[in-house]
């Protein structure tokens, strides 16, 4: 008898469809989807990410950036970059999304508890941080301090910016902004957001640090905060290579000895401190 | 040569009658027999039907950048070394369809692949590519995903290992650990020994699918001088091999991510990715998504892709490894070092392949080396 071989869930895309599409600064939206068939739940860690297919177009990896506890809508914030994503900005309701996933390591949300936490995130990098700070708020009394520190290019570039600016009105909550380039109204601070580490107080023996932003963002973040006291095994960046499987199977985003993809893309600092300054690797 | 305590027959004597009666069995069990065969000037793997399609006679010549046959004239079928490639296409094809889809309304419906899995005889599996196989059953099916294809393929696969009675000039499967003796994984194994123009074939079983087909096999069985004639061939392979690994070469290379060496190697290495396709275990690949011209089908593909290429490591904004340096750090260092932290276990078995089929030339045990005799020098 002929053998046949199935390919797993893994590796084919279910139809989703687009229940909601918003605009959220220039170049950045959020798409709200939910099953096409069915009403599964799509359960996800923190951190974690989905392959999106468009048809006929291609498929990139993108972060889940909606609540762990609402597994109903399954959201991701996407910054048009190339022609996938290009593609995705002019979705509608109603249109359909391919989605495999989820992949990959999460945030360090249940080990974290007892600690200070401190998020640390640039530009569309905050969206892989916000199930995190959706997580840690739903059981806020958890957890130490809580802060919440984001950088963006200018003002009108803030990401989720009334989020953050409820977040900001909890008397748990620390959150403070900077943006590189200042204009007319603002306020605020100005430069780069590790340059608002130590706002808000934190201990250092205990503090959980989360990472995620463009690479040079990461690396400062990274040294001020070990200048700081944290320890490296409590510092946890989000990193991203060229995901194209998403199983460990293609190769694309080896990192040194780790597939991104599988290995990550959450990593605990220590796990990559001997790769993380070879450039080009 | 036969472990003792094993359930094993005791090894036969065949001819290539014999070998005839063997490739017959497996057709007729419905096997495609897949064998070196002279192709285009060199001994390439191919379907066989018949043991006058392997290549009779044929020696090669392998070097640093430079493959050719001769015809030795006499009756040996495994007088040569590697073939170009080794037999990782046969598991994991060079081109894959692995889903089509159809556009439905606004969305699309996924028609997954039910062809059958092709049943496969390997005849003529040296030692380093039996570890090869070995390599990417760990790549394709490990604790956390396998690769339903591969799995499957491999699965139904019937493996006829042949030890080595002779080694190319490229080979360093001693230091590798990986042969010239066939290890563990074969069906059967084979050794050519004896007279050059009729030279006989000592088969042994290794496994109960081995032991099956053994068994309507023939021939004599096998007497203590000529185990030991089997056995001196493929000693005097080893003592041929003249190329070595460095014991250490994954924690060299783990200490010298950054090394002049690099820039130095890439002036010579044009980028052409032979290694990479001739290397039995590298196992990258593209996924890639096409539509028809009428977009009523799409599908997505899967392709052999290598570290050498630009685009391998692109993200929004350029490519991680942009020099040719990075790039073939990337290969090298996967190979012998990070495939360590990976699979536990080095991803080269010393076949030689990257050696012969570079077009400049480069070898990986003398890069490995220049590396070593030069560590902790100037960056």
């Amino acid at each position: 008898m002929a053998v046949t071989a199935t390919l797993p869930e893994t590796m084919v895309p279910r139809p989703y469809l687009v229940d909601r599409v918003t605009a959220d600064v220039s170049d950045t939206f959020t798409l709200v989807l939910k099953p096409q068939y069915g009403t599964e739940q799509f359960a996800f860690r923190p951190g974690q990410f989905n392959m999106l297919y468009l048809y006929g177009v291609g498929e990139v990896p993108i972060s889940i950036s909606g609540d762990p506890n609402d597994p109903q809508r399954l959201v991701h914030t996407v910054r048009a970059l190339g022609t996938v994503t290009a593609a995705m900005q002019k979705l509608k309701r109603g249109s359909v999304v391919g989605v495999r996933g989820p992949f990959g390591s999460s945030w360090p949300i249940d080990q974290a508890e007892g600690a200070d936490i401190v998020i640390i995130a640039g530009g569309v990098g905050l969206a892989p941080l916000r199930p995190a700070i959706y997580a840690i708020l739903a059981r806020r009394e958890r957890y130490g301090r809580f802060v919440i520190l984001y950088g963006a290019r200018s003002p009108k570039d803030i990401l989720f910016s009334r989020q953050l600016e409820r977040w900001r009105s909890r008397l748990d909550t620390f959150v403070d902004v900077t943006v590189d380039r200042a204009t007319g109204a603002w306020h605020g601070n100005v430069g780069v957001v590790t340059g608002l580490i130590g706002h808000g107080g934190f201990d250092a023996d205990h503090t959980v640090a989360m990472i995620c932003g463009p690479e040079l963002m990461i690396r400062y973040g990274v040294l001020t905060l070990i200048d700081r006291g944290v320890r490296t095994n409590n510092i946890y960046v989000s990193m991203e290579r060229n995901m194209k499987c998403a199983v460990g199977f293609c190769g694309h985003c080896q990192w040194g000895g780790n597939f991104v993809c599988r290995d990550g893309p959450v990593f605990s600092f220590d796990q990559i401190a001997d790769i993380f300054q070879v450039r080009e690797l | 040569m036969k472990p003792a305590g094993s359930t094993d027959p005791l090894p036969a004597i065949i001819d290539k009658g014999g070998l005839q009666v063997l490739i017959d069995a497996l057709i007729g069990g419905g096997f495609t027999v897949i064998a070196p065969r002279l192709t285009d000037g060199v001994i390439a793997l191919d379907t066989i039907t018949s043991v006058d399609h392997l290549p009779a006679g044929a020696t090669d010549e392998q070097e640093a950048g430079y493959y050719r046959v001769h015809d030795g004239g006499g009756g040996r079928l495994f007088d040569y070394a590697t073939t170009p490639q080794g037999w990782k296409r046969y598991l994991y094809p060079p081109e894959e369809r692995l889903w089509q889809a159809k556009r439905e309304g606004a969305g699309f419906a996924i028609v997954e692949e039910r062809a059958p899995v092709p049943r496969y005889a390997f005849l003529g599996v040296r030692a380093c590519d039996l570890r090869a196989i070995g390599i990417l059953d760990a790549v394709f099916d490990h604790g956390r995903s396998a690769e339903p294809r591969y799995v499957a393929r491999r699965d139904q696969a019937l493996i006829i290992g042949v030890n080595c009675t002779r080694a190319g000039s490229t080979c360093f499967c001693t230091s590798m650990g990986t042969g010239p003796a066939v290890g563990t994984g074969a069906d059967l194994v084979l050794t050519e020994f004896g007279d050059d123009a009729a030279p006989a074939l000592l088969v042994e079983a290794r496994s109960p699918a081995g032991r099956k087909v053994f068994a309507r096999l023939g021939g004599r069985q096998a007497a203590a001088e000529d185990i030991e004639a089997a056995d001196a061939a493929v000693a005097k392979a080893a003592t041929m091999v003249t190329r070595h690994m460095a014991t250490d070469a994954a924690a060299i290379l783990k200490r010298n991510l950054e090394h002049r060496e690099w820039a130095k190697v890439a002036q010579r290495c044009l980028g052409c990715a032979n290694c990479t396709l001739v290397c039995p275990t590298c196992f990258c690949g593209s996924v890639e998504d096409t539509t028809d011209l009428t977009g009523a089908t799409a599908a997505r593909w899967r392709r052999w892709d290598s570290c050498f290429t630009s685009d391998f490591s692109y993200i929004h904004g350029g490519s991680i490894r942009r020099s040719g340096a990075s790039r073939y750090r990337q290969w090298m260092t996967h190979k012998l070092s990070h495939w360590w932290q990976q699979f536990g276990s080095s991803g080269c078995v010393g076949c030689g392949r990257c050696i012969t089929w570079c077009p400049v030339g480069i070898d990986i045990t003398e890069q490995v080396r220049r590396i070593k005799d030069s560590e902790g020098g100037p960056h």
